[in-house]
C-alpha cells in the first residue's frame, strides 16, 4: 500500500510539471488560436539560457553566490523569452493571421527547428547543469499513517511546490487581472476584441511571453532533475497528450489532465511495464489520450465543436 | 408558360422541433411539399429557415417530430441516405470546395453514381477511364446550362461571388436530384444576377421537373416564382398557402413590419 | 514561343483529362524518364547514386504517401516515420522468415502491414480533427518506436536489436552496385507515382479533397467521410510502408528504429510543405531540396567561414541546417503555401508567354 501511494505521489509530482507546460500551450491557444508545437523547444531554450548564464555570470562578474547567479540567470533568461515572444509575433504570427490551424501548427514546427539550432549555436550542445541548491536527501512523510512512512525526494517536493505556485499564479492572472480579461476576450473573438480597442499584436506578445515564462520555470525544474539536454524537448512534448485529454481551451482541464496523465503514466510503468518489457511511458500517455479522444473528441473539458454550415 | 402538373406530396414534415441547448430553433413545424412544385420558405432573419433545411438534409437532428419522404418516415435523416434518395442542396454560405476547380466541384456531385473501385482508379484503365468521361459529359451539360464554360478549370476560390453561387447550384444539379433545397440562392446578388438565377431555377423546375424548396428573402422573387409558401417566425409556422394568401395574412405582415409580440 | 498550346485542341474528354494535357509537357516528361533510366546511369558516379539519387527517390516516394494524407485529404499526421518503420520491419520479417521469398513481394507486404497500421491509427480521424488528430498520430509514432526496440521478434531476436539484409536480387538480377539500387528504386517510384497520380485525379481524389476543404458539405453530397478518410490513411500508409522498406533494404542495408523516429516524420512533413501540399510533382521538388541542402551547406558554410577567418565545425553546420530549415518552413508558409510546385507552375505560365512579358 505504501509503495502504491509513493507511486501515486511520484506521478502527481510529474503531473504538476506536465500541467505547467500544458498551461503554456493552452494560454497560447486560447489567446491566439495557435497550437504552439514549439513549446518543447522553448523549454529547452529557456533552460539552456538559464544554465549557461548561471555558469557564465559568476565568471564574468566575479562573485560566488549560487543564489545570486541563479536569480540573475533566471531574469536574463526571462528577458530572452520576452525578446523571443516579440520576434515570433513580429516575424511569424503577424503574417499568418488568417490561416487555418494546420498552417499555424506547421509554422510552429518551423520555429521549433529554428530555436533548436539557434539555442545550440549560442549555448552549446553538451549536457548542462542547473543547480538550484535544493536539499536532495529523501525524507519520510506521513510516518504516523504508514509504518516507516512514505519515501519522497525533497527536491521533487520543492519543485512540485514551485510548479504549483506558478500554475496558481497563472490561473489567477488569467482570471482576475485586466490583462487577463483582455486575453480572454482575444481568445473568444479576435475581431470583437479589436473593435473594443484591444491591441491584438501586443496581446500576442504578452501571451507568448507568459508561455515563455512557464517554459522557463518548467525547464528550470526539469533541467535540475535530469540535466539540460536535448531530450528535454521530448519530455516537454509529453504535455501534448495532457492538452488533448484536458481539452485545448481549458485551463482547469490542463491542470487536472496533467495530474491524471502523470499518475496513470507512473502506475502503468510500474505495474504494466514489467509485463511488456518496460519503457512504456514513452507512448502510454499518447495512447491514453487517443483512446479518450475516441469517446470525447473535444477532450474532458474542452468545448464541443459545432459545425455550422 | 405551360401549366405544369403538380404531383402528390413527396416530402412531409411533421411536428419538427429543434433545440440548441436552451435555444429553440424550431417549434412544432409541419408542412408538406408536392412533387414538381416550387415551395418557398420565408421569414425574418433567425426564423429557423436554414435550420429547417438542415433537418431535412440530415445536418441537424431534431429532438421531436419526423420527416416522410416518398412514403418512408424517419425520425431524423442521415446525410448520405438523403443524398442517395435524391435530395440535393445549396448552402447559404457556399460550402464549396475552394481548392478544387469548377469541373472537379461539379464532379464531386457525381460521386454517388461512380462505381469503379480503388484499384481500377489507380490503373485508370478501361472502365475507369470510360466512366470518368461519361460523368464528365453530364457535368459539361450542366456547365453549358449555367453558362460558366469559361471558368471550367479555375479554382473555385478565385471566382467572384455570383459565379460561385452558380457552381454551388451546379454541384447540386450534378446529383440529378428529385428534390432541390436552395438556401438563399440569390443572397448578395445584384438585379441582373438575380434574374439569371431565377431563370436557372425555373428552367430546372420546368425541364427536369425537379421539386424545389427555396429559402429566399426577396419578396418579389418569392411571389413571382413559387407555387406555395411557408412562413416561419421565431421558429414557429405563421403562414402556409399560395403566395396571394400569404401576402394578405395579417400575422405575416406584422412579423415583417414588426408589431409588438 | 516553344511552349504554346495553340492548335492543341482536345476532341474528346479522355484527351482533356490526361495527366499531361499539353503536348510539350508530355514530351518533356517522357524525355525526363528516359534520361533517368538511360542517361543518368551513364553520367552519374557512385557517390551521386548512393548519397543523393537513391535517398532522393525513396524520400519522394514517402512524401507522395504523406501528401495524399496531409495535402489531398487534409488529415495532419505526425507519425509517418512510424509507418515507414512498420513497412521496413514487416518486409524484413516476411523476407527472412519465409523461404525463397521474392524481394518485390516482401517489399509490398511491408506496405500491406503498414496499411493495416495506418487504418488502425487512422480511426481517430473519424471523430477527431486537426490539432487533436496530430497528437493522436504521435501516439502511433511513439508506440512503434517502442515496439521495435522492445519486442525482439521484429529483429529476429538479434541481440543488438539491429536488422540487416544482403544479397538482394530480382528475377536473377543482382542488386549490388549503387547503380543497380538506383534503377531498382527508380522503377518502383515511377510506377507508384503514376498510380498515385491516377488516384488523385479520379473520383477518390476528389473525395479526399472534398473532405479536406469542407467535410460537412461533403457528406451532404453523399461522400462518406469514413470511407474517404480511411482510404486516405490506407493508401498513404501503404506507400509510406513500401518507401520505408526500400529505405531499409536498399538505402541503409542495416538499420535500427532510430532511422524512423520523429525526426523522420518531421522531415517528411517538411518535404511536403516545401514541395507543395496537394501536388505529386511537388514531392519530388521537396525531396530534392531536403536531400541536397545539407550537402550544399556542408560545403558552403565552412567555405564562407574561412572567408571571414572563422572555423565552422560540422556540429555548427548541423545547427545551421536546423535554423535554415526552420526559417524556410516559416517563410514558405507565409509567402507561398503551395510550395515549390507553385513556383514551378508559375514558371510554366511565364514560359507560355515567352518571349513576351504578358
Amino acid at each position: 500500500m505504501g509503495f502504491f501511494l509513493e507511486t501515486i505521489i511520484a506521478g502527481l509530482m510529474n503531473g504538476v510539471l506536465y500541467s505547467l507546460v500544458a498551461l503554456g500551450f493552452v494560454l497560447i491557444f486560447k489567446a491566439s488560436g495557435v497550437f504552439n508545437f514549439a513549446q518543447g523547444a522553448m523549454v529547452l531554450f529557456a533552460a539552456l539560457a538559464m544554465a549557461r548564464f548561471a555558469e557564465w555570470l559568476p565568471e564574468w562578474l566575479g562573485f560566488e553566490s549560487l543564489l545570486l547567479a541563479n536569480v540573475l540567470a533566471f531574469a536574463i533568461a526571462a528577458f530572452l523569452m520576452l525578446i523571443f515572444a516579440w520576434a515570433v509575433e513580429r516575424f511569424v504570427l503577424r503574417h499568418l493571421v488568417n490561416q487555418e490551424g494546420v498552417v499555424l501548427l506547421m509554422a510552429t514546427l518551423g520555429i521549433t527547428f529554428f530555436i533548436d539550432g539557434f539555442g545550440q549555436t549560442i549555448f552549446g550542445s553538451d549536457i548542462y547543469v542547473i543547480d538550484l541548491g535544493l536539499p536532495d536527501e529523501p525524507i519520510f512523510i506521513l510516518e504516523g499513517l504508514f509504518p516507516g512512512g512514505l519515501l519522497i525526494n525533497q527536491d521533487d517536493l520543492v519543485t512540485a511546490l514551485m510548479a504549483m505556485a506558478m500554475v496558481a499564479l497563472l490561473t489567477l492572472f488569467f482570471q482576475k487581472s485586466g490583462t487577463g480579461r483582455a486575453l480572454r476576450a482575444v481568445a473568444d473573438d479576435h475581431q470583437a476584441a479589436q473593435s473594443v480597442g484591444i491591441p491584438l499584436g501586443r496581446m500576442w506578445v504578452i501571451v507568448w511571453f507568459m508561455a515563455g515564462l512557464t517554459a522557463l520555470v518548467a525547464g528550470m525544474i526539469w533541467g535540475e532533475k535530469m540535466g539540460v539536454q536535448f531530450a528535454l524537448t521530448f519530455v516537454a512534448l509529453k504535455a501534448l497528450p495532457v492538452i488533448i485529454l484536458g481539452g485545448l481551451t481549458s485551463v482547469p482541464g490542463a491542470i487536472v489532465a496533467g495530474l491524471i496523465i502523470g499518475v496513470s503514466e507512473q502506475l502503468a510503468e510500474v505495474y504494466i511495464g514489467p509485463m511488456v518489457g518496460g519503457g512504456i511511458q514513452i507512448w502510454f500517455a499518447y495512447v491514453l489520450a487517443m483512446v479518450v479522444l475516441l469517446f470525447r473528441p473535444q477532450g474532458l473539458f474542452g468545448e464541443k465543436i459545432i459545425d455550422r454550415v | 408558360m405551360s401549366k405544369k402538373k403538380i404531383g402528390d406530396v413527396i416530402l412531409d414534415v411533421h411536428n419538427i422541433s429543434l433545440r440548441f441547448g436552451g435555444v429553440k430553433a424550431l417549434s412544432d413545424i409541419s408542412f408538406d411539399v408536392r412533387e414538381h412544385e416550387i415551395r418557398a420558405i420565408i421569414g425574418p432573419n433567425g426564423a429557423g429557415k436554414s435550420s429547417m433545411l438542415n433537418c431535412i438534409n440530415g445536418v441537424y437532428k431534431p429532438q421531436e417530430g419526423s420527416i416522410t419522404f416518398r412514403g418512408q418516415t424517419f425520425k431524423h435523416m442521415n446525410s448520405r441516405q438523403v443524398a442517395e434518395m435524391g435530395v440535393a442542396r445549396t448552402f447559404q454560405n457556399l460550402a464549396l470546395f475552394k481548392g478544387m476547380s469548377v469541373i472537379d466541384n461539379l464532379m464531386t456531385g457525381r460521386n454517388l453514381r461512380i462505381k469503379s473501385n480503388l484499384l481500377l482508379q489507380a490503373l485508370r484503365w478501361g472502365p475507369a477511364e470510360r466512366e470518368e468521361s461519361e460523368h464528365r459529359e453530364k457535368v459539361e451539360r450542366i456547365i453549358d446550362f449555367l453558362e460558366i464554360q469559361a471558368h471550367r478549370k479555375t479554382p473555385v476560390g478565385q471566382l467572384p461571388y455570383g459565379l460561385q453561387k452558380r457552381v454551388d447550384l451546379g454541384r447540386a444539379l450534378a446529383m440529378e436530384p428529385q428534390v432541390l433545397l436552395l438556401d438563399e440562392p440569390m443572397a448578395g446578388m445584384n438585379v441582373e444576377e438575380k434574374q439569371d438565377m431565377c431563370r436557372f431555377v425555373l428552367d430546372v423546375n420546368d425541364e427536369f421537373g425537379t421539386t424545389i424548396v427555396l429559402i429566399e428573402h426577396d419578396m418579389s422573387v418569392v411571389m413571382d416564382i413559387s407555387d406555395r409558401v411557408v412562413v416561419l417566425d421565431y421558429g414557429k409556422k405563421i403562414g402556409d398557402g399560395v403566395p396571394d394568401e400569404v401576402r394578405a395574412n395579417p400575422d405575416v405582415i406584422s412579423a415583417y413590419l414588426g408589431t409588438s409580440h | 514561343m516553344f511552349y504554346r498550346e495553340n492548335g492543341q485542341f482536345k476532341t474528346n474528354y479522355k484527351s482533356d483529362q490526361q495527366i499531361f494535357a499539353v503536348k510539350q509537357d508530355r514530351i518533356a516528361i517522357i524525355a525526363l524518364i528516359a534520361f533517368a533510366f538511360i542517361g543518368v546511369p551513364l553520367l552519374a558516379d557512385e557517390y551521386l547514386f548512393r548519397a543523393i539519387l537513391v535517398p532522393f527517390l525513396i524520400l519522394a516516394l514517402a512524401a507522395i504517401g504523406v501528401n495524399i494524407l496531409v495535402g489531398y485529404c487534409g488529415q495532419i499526421s505526425l507519425g509517418s516515420g512510424a509507418f515507414m518503420a512498420v513497412g521496413a520491419y514487416m518486409a524484413y520479417n516476411v523476407f527472412m522468415r519465409v523461404e525463397d521469398m521474392p524481394l518485390i513481394v516482401a517489399l509490398l507486404s511491408g506496405g500491406f502491414f503498414a496499411m493495416l497500421a495506418g487504418i488502425i491509427f487512422g480511426i481517430p480521424s473519424l471523430r477527431v480533427k486537426g490539432l487533436y488528430l496530430a497528437v493522436a498520430t504521435l501516439a502511433a509514432q511513439f508506440f512503434f518506436d517502442w515496439l521495435f526496440v522492445r519486442v525482439p521478434w521484429f529483429t529476429l531476436d538479434n541481440p543488438a536489436g539491429i536488422a540487416a539484409v544482403s544479397n538482394l536480387s530480382v528475377f536473377g538480377w543482382q542488386i549490388a552496385t549503387p547503380m543497380d539500387k538506383y534503377l531498382f528504386v527508380l522503377g518502383f517510384v515511377v510506377v507508384f507515382a503514376l498510380l498515385a497520380k491516377n488516384l488523385v485525379r479520379g473520383p477518390i481524389g476528389r473525395e479526399w479533397m472534398a473532405i479536406r476543404d469542407m467535410d460537412v458539405a461533403a457528406s451532404v453530397i453523399g461522400i462518406r467521410p469514413m470511407y474517404a478518410k480511411l482510404t486516405a490513411f490506407a493508401v498513404s500508409s501503404f506507400i509510406i510502408g513500401v518507401a520505408g522498406a526500400l529505405w531499409a533494404f536498399v538505402h541503409l542495408g542495416s538499420w535500427e528504429p532510430l532511422s524512423f523516429d520523429i525526426n523522420r516524420s518531421f522531415q517528411l512533413l517538411f518535404i511536403v510543405i516545401i514541395g507543395g501540399l496537394g501536388s505529386i510533382m511537388g514531392c519530388f521538388f521537396g525531396a530534392a531540396f531536403i536531400v541536397i541542402t545539407p550537402i550544399v551547406l556542408n560545403q558552403l558554410l565552412p567555405w564562407i567561414g574561412r572567408l571571414f577567418g572563422v572555423e565552422i565545425s560540422t556540429a555548427m553546420v548541423g545547427h545551421a541546417e536546423f535554423m535554415i530549415l526552420g526559417t524556410l518552413i516559416v517563410w514558405f508558409l507565409i509567402k507561398e503555401p503551395h510550395g515549390l510546385a507553385k513556383y514551378w507552375s508559375m514558371a510554366r505560365h511565364k514560359l507560355r508567354l515567352w518571349p513576351f512579358p504578358h
